[in-house]
């Protein structure tokens, strides 16, 4: 069965998503919009036989990093542009581009799921997480020792900026 | 799994690169720069995961990987910059820090 289409599809939805991105003025919106990117992204990245980066993809950059984002625009009020924030919107207007977004990615995948297109060859093109661990820990070792590395400096490198000092707050 | 051409993977990896470009490029507000950083490293990312899923190799995803760590990183530290503008400025227009003194 062809289910080519399916992934062009997928890519089409992030790219509208992206465009989106850039062009929204609210940045909640943006926001939203980078959400439905991702999960896009992610959705390309299990056609493409890779699972495991496709749940990174879910978990760490959908789930972790823009929680993140939302976290920070919401409490420090990081609206930017100095316009008011809109929060009070039409609630259809607000979450209609989104939620069409989202609910073409969630007809695709249950087009995959109940069409089970992709279980006949499972085993063809799938890169398993079993053989990224062992490649990580193994060859790129010295890679993980340095993200590890990059990671705390962007820890302490978060905590020491936004940190609210003395003589920072009277300007 | 399926047979996309690795061509057309890479073209759509170029666009999604290229609109996050544009974003940096043409918005002044940092919080809307970082947001396109973050599609330029996905565009990246699904690059890299093509090209791995081409030659059936694990290392595609493990520099996917590294690229989500970077990612993290980054915007933790452009996130506590910001934070810090946003309490001495009152906004994150990217152009005032032209006038940076001392």
């Amino acid at each position: 069965m062809n289910i080519d289409w399916v992934f062009y599809f997928a890519a089409l939805v992030a790219f509208i998503a992206s465009i989106k991105v850039v062009t929204s003025a609210n940045a909640i919106h943006a926001l939203l919009y980078l959400v439905v990117s991702l999960l896009a992204v992610a959705f390309c990245f299990y056609l493409l036989g890779a699972p495991f980066a496709a749940g990174l993809e879910v978990i760490v950059y959908a789930g972790a990093i823009l929680v993140l984002f939302v976290f920070a625009v919401m409490m420090f009020d990081l609206q930017g542009d100095n316009q008011p924030v809109l929060f009070q919107q039409s609630w259809l207007a607000t979450w209609f581009g989104p939620l069409i977004l989202t609910l073409t990615l969630a007809m695709l995948l249950a087009y995959i799921l109940v069409t089970g297109a992709t279980d006949s060859h499972i085993e063809v093109g799938v890169v398993s997480a079993k053989q990224v661990g062992i490649a990580l820990y193994g060859p790129y070792l010295l890679a993980v020792e340095i993200a590890s590395f990059l990671l705390l400096a962007g820890l302490l490198a978060g905590y020491h900026f936004a940190k609210s000092t003395s003589e920072g707050e009277h300007r | 799994m399926i047979d996309i051409p690795i061509t057309h993977v890479f073209m759509i990896s170029a666009l999604l690169f290229c609109v996050g470009f544009i974003g940096v490029l043409a918005r002044r507000n940092t919080l809307f720069m970082l947001m396109s950083l973050e599609v330029m490293l996905n565009a990246v990312g699904l690059a890299f995961v093509g090209a791995g899923s081409l030659w059936q190799e694990a290392d595609g995803q493990i520099m996917f990987i590294l690229i989500l760590t970077l990612a993290a990183a980054e915007v933790a530290i452009g996130l506590a910059l910001l934070i810090r503008m946003q309490h001495q400025r009152h906004n994150v227009d990217v152009d005032g820090l032209s006038q940076l003194r001392g």
